[in-house]
């Protein structure tokens, strides 16, 4: 299904939970929202199913305005983050419910319903209440009815944010399947930059309340828009400086300095964003300036090193694999990759023509 | 001091239990036991005063009208209160907060403030001396206790089990019935049980809003003196029953009762 938000605007009271946006997604697509919490993807997805109105802007549904239509009638499937089931059913009756509600018959329901529990390893446990179930049992339950009910869009709040990681990593790989063959609209929710890379589909990046940038994941990953859609796809933020570009020469404020792209024409006042993981403490295969600071922290999380630094008086932070452990307040040199840097204008626009990737 | 650690409880639960055991034990006498010889257990055992309350139609219709009364009041109270508190806890509306508290201070007013009005306005439309009149009399501070009970339950039930049902194709009254209402029976049942434990102990209302007809048991308990004077040994096996039913509601809805007390909430 087509769906589409024109000009929709959400606020209560005093709150702007939406400002105007305007946005088409990806029919039959994974289409990802990601945007750290209270940015609004909750509000959104809100929108879309009917649970709430909007201020002002409609709602369309495959060319038709749906902004009226009532929750009930739009078709549509919805998972919480919070496992919601209904307590007083078993499993059984639970992912049956869209089906009895929608009035299908004995025998298809117990087909329906037993297909959809074989897929989401749910078959011993068709007897049983949501409550005597493991958080991951309960969540699947939740997909199971939200998969087994005909519906041409499928919301997913945060499906996974309340399991552990390694269902976490099982299920998200499983649910772009689950999903794929049946030509539904899927609208994903997540506060992850790495969990949509890894669903891949189509993203929107959001921030307070606004849609920053939409298209296919890795472009808007590698081409950002703005400074803002960067940072809200980088997990730990984009590491920034303030930079000068003369005769095609970056020069950071500090006084180092390095060939920029081709395309970067000559101006003061740029801000360079390096990622965390192109900023490495030894050195790697390409194009690098070395860059010195002092060490304000390092954690080492199993074979991941991340390295807070202090460089011109700005915190910057270097993730890399391996372990590289540094004395708090030790001087070191790490590597910009600078092949990899993103360069925006004052007014934090991409500096980059839309044509080009860095990754 | 370890190896007497029992001996408070123990104090505290005799001290509780005497009172019950001292009616328990004086139902079993005879009347002329209890005035003539102090004695810890019933010297004469016997069921007659029992008897007496099981075959005289003026005793046991006490029960019969007080329960009639209070199990009506029940339902009334509990279906009234079930969409107020669903309300409550759902919707934001004008003044909902101040709504909220006004309910709870109608339990403050003493019963006996309302009792002229409610006798004068039932003997004029003709309610008065009938079951229906005590019941509706009570909902005054039983429906305010059922809201707050259940709007406590219902507010621990996540708004997002609404929405699902909603876009799983319930319409709000399929929902309400088929899994809200199931979702929450344990707030039902402890509102139920509260509603009956004011209303079976009310007193006040239910005496001065009956005569005859429909004479809870409490009233006719008061009737202490008879021909044959006293009947003290009658009385206590009367108190003891009363102590039945309530017993019985309490029993099932056990595990909430805190709850209860909590007003439904966590």
């Amino acid at each position: 299904m087509a769906i589409e938000l024109r000009q929709v605007s959400k606020r209560e009271g005093a709150d702007q939970h939406i400002y105007e946006t305007s946005l088409a997604l990806q029919p039959q697509g994974f289409n990802i929202l990601l945007g750290t919490t209270l940015a609004g993807k909750t509000t959104l997805m809100r929108l879309m199913a009917g649970l709430e109105l909007p201020s002002s802007g409609e709602v369309w549904f495959d060319g038709r305005n749906a902004t009226g239509v009532a929750v009930q009638k739009r078709n549509v499937s919805m998972v919480y983050q919070q496992f919601i089931n209904y307590p007083n059913m078993t499993v059984f009756e639970n992912i049956a419910s869209p089906l009895r509600v929608a009035g299908a018959s004995r025998r298809d329901i117990r087909s329906q319903v037993e297909r959809v529990a074989e897929l989401l390893q749910l078959g011993p446990m068709l007897k049983r209440k949501p409550s005597e179930l493991s958080g991951g049992q309960q969540q699947r339950t939740a997909l199971a009815r939200a998969l087994v009910k005909d519906s041409e869009l499928v919301l997913l709040d945060e499906p996974l944010a309340n399991l552990d990681y390694k269902l976490r990593e099982e299920l998200r790989e499983e649910l772009p399947k689950l999903f794929r063959d049946k030509g539904v609209t899927v609208v994903y929710a997540t506060t992850e930059p790495s969990e949509a890379l890894l669903l891949g589909g189509h993203t929107a990046t959001l921030d307070a309340g606004r849609v920053t940038q939409f298209g296919v994941t890795g472009e808007v990953y590698r081409q950002p828009r703005d400074l803002v859609s960067a940072q809200v796809f980088s997990e730990p933020p984009m590491n920034l400086a303030t930079a000068s570009v003369t005769a095609g020469q970056v020069m950071l404020k500090g006084g180092v300095g390095w060939a920029g792209p081709q395309w970067l024409e000559d101006q003061r006042n740029v801000t360079v964003a390096v990622r965390p993981h192109h900023l490495l403490p030894t050195p790697a295969g390409g194009l690098q300036v070395a860059i010195e600071g002092s060490v304000l922290v390092a954690e080492i999380s199993g074979s991941e090193s991340v390295i807070h630094l202090d460089i011109d008086g700005r915190t910057w932070v270097s993730q890399s694999h391996g372990i590289h452990p540094y004395a708090t307040g030790s001087t070191v040199q790490v590597y910009i990759q600078t092949e990899h840097c993103l360069y925006f204008d004052a007014d934090g626009r991409s500096l980059m023509p839309n044509d080009r990737g860095a990754n | 001091m370890g190896r007497y650690k029992w001996l408070v409880p123990t104090i505290y639960i005799v001290f509780l239990m005497l009172p019950i055991y001292w009616l328990l034990n004086m139902s079993f006498k005879t009347t002329n036991e209890i005035l003539g010889t102090f004695s810890l257990w019933p010297r004469e055992f016997t069921l007659e005063n029992y008897r007496t309350i099981f075959t005289d139609p003026t005793w046991y219709n006490g029960y019969f009208n007080s329960l009639a009364y209070v199990l009506v009041n029940m339902v009334i109270s509990v279906l009234v209160a079930l969409p107020a508190a669903y309300a409550f806890s759902r919707y934001r509306f004008l003044g909902d907060k101040h709504l909220f508290f006004w309910l709870l201070t109608n339990r403050m007013a003493p019963p006996a403030v309302f009792a002229l009005p409610f006798f004068q306005l039932y003997s004029a439309i003709g309610l008065f001396d009938t079951h229906f009149a005590v019941a509706l009399a009570h909902c005054l501070f039983n429906i305010p206790l059922a809201v707050w009970i259940l709007e406590g339950f219902m507010s621990g039930v996540p708004k997002e089990l609404d929405e699902t049902a909603y876009i799983d194709g319930y319409s709000f009254g399929r929902f309400f019935v088929k899994i809200f209402i199931p979702t929450i029976t344990a707030g039902i049942g402890v509102a139920a049980f509260f509603c009956f434990m004011f209303s079976w102990v009310e007193l006040l209302l239910a005496k001065t809003l009956t005569s005859v007809a429909a004479k809870p048991i409490a009233a006719t308990m008061t009737r202490t003196a008879s021909t044959a004077g006293y009947e003290l040994g009658l009385l206590a096996a009367a108190g003891s029953l009363t102590i039945i039913p309530g017993a019985i509601v309490i029993y099932f809805v056990r595990n909430y009762i805190a709850r209860g007390f909590a007003l439904g909430r966590v």
